[in-house]
């Protein structure tokens, strides 16, 4: 499932590394977002803002589409490390996906691609997962217009 | 590793151990036996329980000995609650409490009394006027705490112990944050009920203390034998009261120019991050604290994300937000002094203690300063 790092995957919930209840990939997605950042208006075909009330994390997520496929996508995250860590894993799983592969994408499958998650972090892996699916739905909304323009 | 949790708890000192040591190997008797054996471990709890007194500034008899500063907070609330319910079931604390308190203030509350939570100004600071207006004729127990574990401001006990003597209300005081920090005894308060732990001034954890003043009535919580005159039912866990006492005498012995160490390097840590971090905020920094303690806010960025990128540079700091252990919400605290849910979310805390020295302030401002660097970087807020 996982496209990027070749390091080995714990065990769902494995406590590894310097703090006890995150996993290795989590810290290392934590300590290396992947795509990091906003695309440019002109590279936008899609725009997703979610926010998580019952915690203050808020994420900004973009992609941009060609042939039906996720061409660039990239975030910014405001929460804890569980926010950055499966918004950054959740990139990467979409990245280069189509856009209806994308759309299918769990909350389950980021954290089963994190090597697990506490238990009590459970609902910031939402907040990503949540932002595609906004930005989705934006592309949508994008491609009708257009359509509707020609 | 540089430790900046003191507030958490205290790492043993090591002449604790050792005092310790001797009742946890060959000396293990009971107490209450009426043997030889049992006899040392008496004599063991009454001198440390008379070490103790002498350190707070009261009598041997006024210190019962419990599990932690949690069960004495308990043990002052409920069982002045209790005792005194004939007299009127209302209580006075404060919305910046401990869980300790706070949590048992709600569940005296499900028994049917009527609490009231003082609210604090922006410095931290529990409005003594709100206090004197929430006395009544049904008040028998305020209970404040001297010195917050989230901000370190010291809160104006006296002032308040002023308020109660004159109604005959009982004061109680959780100094757990305090106790080996202030120069002003905790006996000398002016309260009748205070609350200590010894695990934050370098004893064992797993042992507390209530100051009970002498001739203040109260109920007992944990029922059983005639333990720590009827307070607290329960063989008394020996090693852990000689270790607190041997902690206490210490800490107590050289309290004031360890505070005036550690007040400096509190005060060089905030004066460098102010420098080098921009958009950030000192919580309290206007108002009297304990020396050690620091309570910092970061515009933009999670508080639980920088004590994790701190961790993963080899210091330990803890969370304004409890969102660590399983609650979302940010720190009832720093709420309670207007600060924006995302500025609380937003805050961290960082408590010295006998082992830092200029180098770990130092280092922890430039590993905070990338940290926070990072995190701004990632950041979807401004």
């Amino acid at each position: 499932m996982t496209n990027a790092p070749d390091e080995p995957k714990p065990a769902a919930g494995t406590p590894t590394g310097p703090v006890l209840f995150y996993t290795e990939t989590l810290l290392e997605h934590f300590r290396n977002p992947r795509n990091v950042g906003e695309l440019a208006e002109a590279d936008t075909d899609g725009f997703g803002l979610v926010g998580d009330p019952s915690c203050g994390d808020q994420m900004k997520l973009w992609i941009a589409v060609r042939g039906g496929r996720i061409a660039k996508i990239a975030f910014q995250s405001f929460g804890c490390p569980g926010a950055i860590a499966t918004s950054s894993m959740l990139t990467e799983l979409a990245d280069g996906k189509s856009v209806e592969e994308a759309r299918r994408i769990t909350d389950d499958d980021v954290i089963e691609a994190l090597g697990g998650i506490p238990e009590n972090k459970k609902h910031c892996s939402l907040l990503g997962v949540q932002a595609l699916q906004v930005a989705i739905e934006d592309w949508e909304r994008r491609q009708e217009v257009k359509a509707a323009r020609s | 590793m540089i430790y900046l949790d003191h507030n958490a708890t205290t790492p043993l000192g090591p002449e604790a151990l050792e005092a310790m040591l001797p009742w946890l190997g060959e000396r293990w008797g009971n107490p209450s036996s009426p043997h030889r054996f049992g006899h040392e471990a008496r004599v063991a709890v009454e001198g440390a329980r008379e070490r103790i007194a002498a350190c707070i500034g009261c009598r041997p008899s006024e210190i019962v000995f419990c599990g932690s500063g949690t069960e004495s907070d308990n043990l002052a609330l409920r069982g002045t609650a209790h005792a005194l319910r004939p007299k009127g079931s209302h209580i006075v604390t404060t919305a910046i409490e401990h869980h300790a308190v706070l949590h048992t203030c709600r569940a005296l509350e499900a028994e049917g009394f009527r609490v009231t939570y003082l609210p604090v100004d922006a410095g931290g600071v529990v409005d003594l006027d709100a206090l004197e207006v929430s006395l009544g004729p049904e008040t028998t127990l305020v209970s404040v705490m001297h010195a917050n574990n989230d901000t370190g401001v010291v809160q104006p006990v006296e002032e308040i112990a002023t308020l109660t003597r004159e109604r005959g209300i009982r004061l109680h005081v959780d100094a757990v944050q305090t106790a080996g920090k202030l120069a002003r005894r905790p006996g000398d308060l002016g309260a009748d009920l205070v609350t200590f732990s010894a695990h934050k001034l370098y004893g064992p954890k797993g042992v507390g203390a209530l100051y009970v003043r002498e001739g203040t009535l109260l109920t007992p919580v944990t029922t059983g034998g005639g333990h720590e005159r009827g307070l607290r039912a329960g063989t008394e866990n020996v090693a852990g009261i000689v270790g607190f006492a041997e902690a206490a005498a210490r800490t107590f012995d050289g309290l004031e120019a360890e505070g005036r160490r550690v007040g400096a390097l509190r005060d060089r840590l905030e004066r460098q991050l102010l420098e080098a971090v921009p958009r950030v905020k000192v919580n309290g920094a206007g108002s009297t604290r304990v020396p050690n303690t620091s309570s910092l806010s970061f515009q933009g960025i999670d508080g639980e994300s920088i004590v994790l990128g701190l961790d993963l540079r080899g210091i330990c700091a803890s969370t304004g937000s409890a969102c660590s252990t399983g609650e979302p919400e940010p720190s009832h605290v720093l709420l309670a002094m207007g600060l924006s849910r995302r500025e609380a979310q937003g805050s961290i805390r960082l408590s010295l203690g006998r082992a830092t020295h200029d180098e770990d302030v130092d280092a922890t401002v430039v590993a905070l300063a990338e940290t926070v660097q990072q995190l701004r970087r990632i950041s979807s807020v401004r």
